[in-house]
């Protein structure tokens, strides 16, 4: 389980994180969601360590990570699994050794273990028989999954998605909709999703968290976030253009600058 | 005050960006001797920056030496001293043609390519990527780079002094005229142990600075295209500044 006491973190006077507490339990797909500029990725980014927040503290299993050193966020980073929204993977290596660096850095498993273990994750993934391909030669939806397949080759704890689904086919949507929830059942971990992807969003999440500037304006159950009263909310989740959230964000009255500038 | 005002920052900014780059090359070097050691790594990139050079460093030391042969012996030739041909062209190579061009050619062939590619990396998020793998990027990406970059230069050094002493003996000795022994022998008797060791030096440092440079602007170039495009002209353009001005500072100090 991660827990999350009041995090803040400011980039330049603009309040990315703004004294956030939340928590993603195991056994659970929980959804980050919200617009661009939510500050989704950046609770993201602090939640795996990436980034240390200016104030407050992300409790992995009771352990305050922004006080860890190097070495310990380091071990406990291997208990953890995390899916790019470009899916990372290394343009020089097949498929094959992408999948299987983990496993080769950090174990002393031998060769045909090896070979057995990426089999297993590629089948998991659907992508059987393209071990000896180059990811340049994948299309965006594979190399997704390629990249689900090296997250999960040490058996994390934690898996972290960043944007699963955006750019991808509606089939494609699907298929990593269904091995997100289908892994975080299996393997009973805790799994967190960002998205902004309010469909695949609602079909895939057991909890859901909506961002908004900084801010969680609503957390729950898929259901009660379905059900919520609050204006902002059911403006996001229903997409709408006119509404409490702005879709211009600048300062200055948009008559006063056409007319008098 | 304002144009003060720029100018300090702007002075302040530079200061920041070589204080980090100095921190950056010393916690690359310092990983390098740390376990675990990935000598595989290590082997593909003196693959990439040594021995994908030959080729280019053969032509270019090959040409160099046989311009010098007629060089040369046209100064020579108008003292009578043809004779001196080999001590010319061996000390010019062996001293500063040598490492010199040598470092600038593998500047645009791999320094270049070390900064695109590390810029490539950051466009597509592979150093987090590593990061959480428990992996340290810079541990394994830089270091092995700049370890390479330190064993590569001195030997293609070495091969560019011989082939470019082979060049000005084809022009000197078989177009022109110099008498074999003459060629030979004084360069034999002229060329000390201490030219030798200088050039060496200089490889050294230029092995570092190609790759620092190159690894350093990579790393913190701007995740986008237009980003690692600036960063790949600012790694040559600055790499050959340097390597030419730190060419004058080591010969005043070594002579």
């Amino acid at each position: 389980m991660i827990r999350v006491e009041n995090l803040v973190k400011q980039y330049g006077g603009i309040t990315a994180s703004n004294h956030l507490n939340c928590r993603f339990e195991k056994g659970k797909v929980t959804v980050i969601l919200g617009g661009s500029g939510s500050g989704k990725s950046t609770l993201l980014r602090q939640l795996t360590g990436l980034e240390k927040p200016d104030e407050g503290s992300v409790y992995i299993d009771g352990r305050d990570l922004t006080t860890l050193s190097r070495k310990q966020l380091f071990d406990i980073r291997k208990k953890m699994g995390m899916l790019f929204q470009g899916s990372a993977l290394f343009n020089y290596m097949n498929i094959f050794e992408n999948i299987a660096f983990p496993l080769r850095e950090h174990t002393k498993i031998a060769d045909n273990i090896i070979k057995t273990i990426v089999t297993m994750k590629l089948e998991m993934v659907g992508l059987r028989g393209t071990e000896h391909l180059m990811p340049s030669q994948l299309s965006g939806g594979m190399m997704k999954r390629v990249g689900l397949a090296r997250a999960v080759v040490m058996d994390p704890h934690v898996i972290f998605y960043d944007e699963p689904t955006s750019g991808l086919d509606p089939i494609s949507t699907g298929v990593i909709g269904k091995l997100i929830k289908d892994l975080n059942k299996a393997l009973n971990i805790t799994s967190i999703v960002v998205s902004h992807d309010i469909e695949s969003c609602f079909k895939i999440a057991d909890n859901i968290i909506l961002l908004y500037y900084g801010e969680i304006i609503a957390k729950g159950t898929v259901e009660e976030i379905r059900n919520s009263t609050d204006e902002r909310v059911k403006q996001f989740i229903h997409g709408e253009p006119e509404g409490p959230i702005p879709f211009t964000r600048t300062a200055k009255n948009y008559l006063d600058e056409i007319l008098y500038d | 005050m304002e144009i003060a005002a720029s100018i300090g920052r702007l002075t302040l900014y530079r200061i920041q960006v070589l204080g980090r780059s100095g921190i950056f090359i010393f916690s690359a070097i310092v990983q390098a001797f740390l376990p675990p050691f990935r000598i595989s790594r290590l082997i593909k990139e003196i693959d990439f920056i040594g021995s994908k050079s030959f080729l280019i460093i053969f032509v270019t030391a090959l040409f160099t030496g046989m311009v010098l042969g007629i060089q040369g012996y046209y100064s020579l030739s108008q003292f009578g001293a043809e004779a001196a041909l080999g001590i010319m062209v061996a000390l010019s190579i062996i001293r500063e043609l040598g490492p010199v061009l040598c470092a600038l050619m593998v500047t645009g062939r791999a320094g270049s390519a070390i900064t695109a590619e590390l810029g490539i990396m950051k466009i597509t998020d592979q150093f987090p990527a590593l990061e959480m793998m428990a992996i340290d990027p810079l541990k394994y990406v830089v270091s092995p780079k700049i370890i390479a970059g330190i064993i590569s230069l001195p030997l293609l050094t070495a091969f560019f002094d011989l082939i470019g002493i082979t060049g000005g003996y084809l022009v000197g000795v078989n177009l022109l005229g110099v008498n074999e022994g003459a060629y030979i022998g004084k360069l034999v008797a002229a060329v000390t142990f201490k030219d030798v060791y200088g050039g060496i030096i200089k490889s050294l440092c230029f092995g570092l600075i190609i790759t620092w440079i190159a690894t350093f602007t990579g790393y913190t170039a701007e995740a986008t295209t237009e980003g690692v495009s600036r960063a790949t002209t600012n790694t040559v353009v600055l790499t050959s500044l340097s390597i030419l001005i730190v060419d004058y500072i080591l010969t005043s100090l070594l002579l």
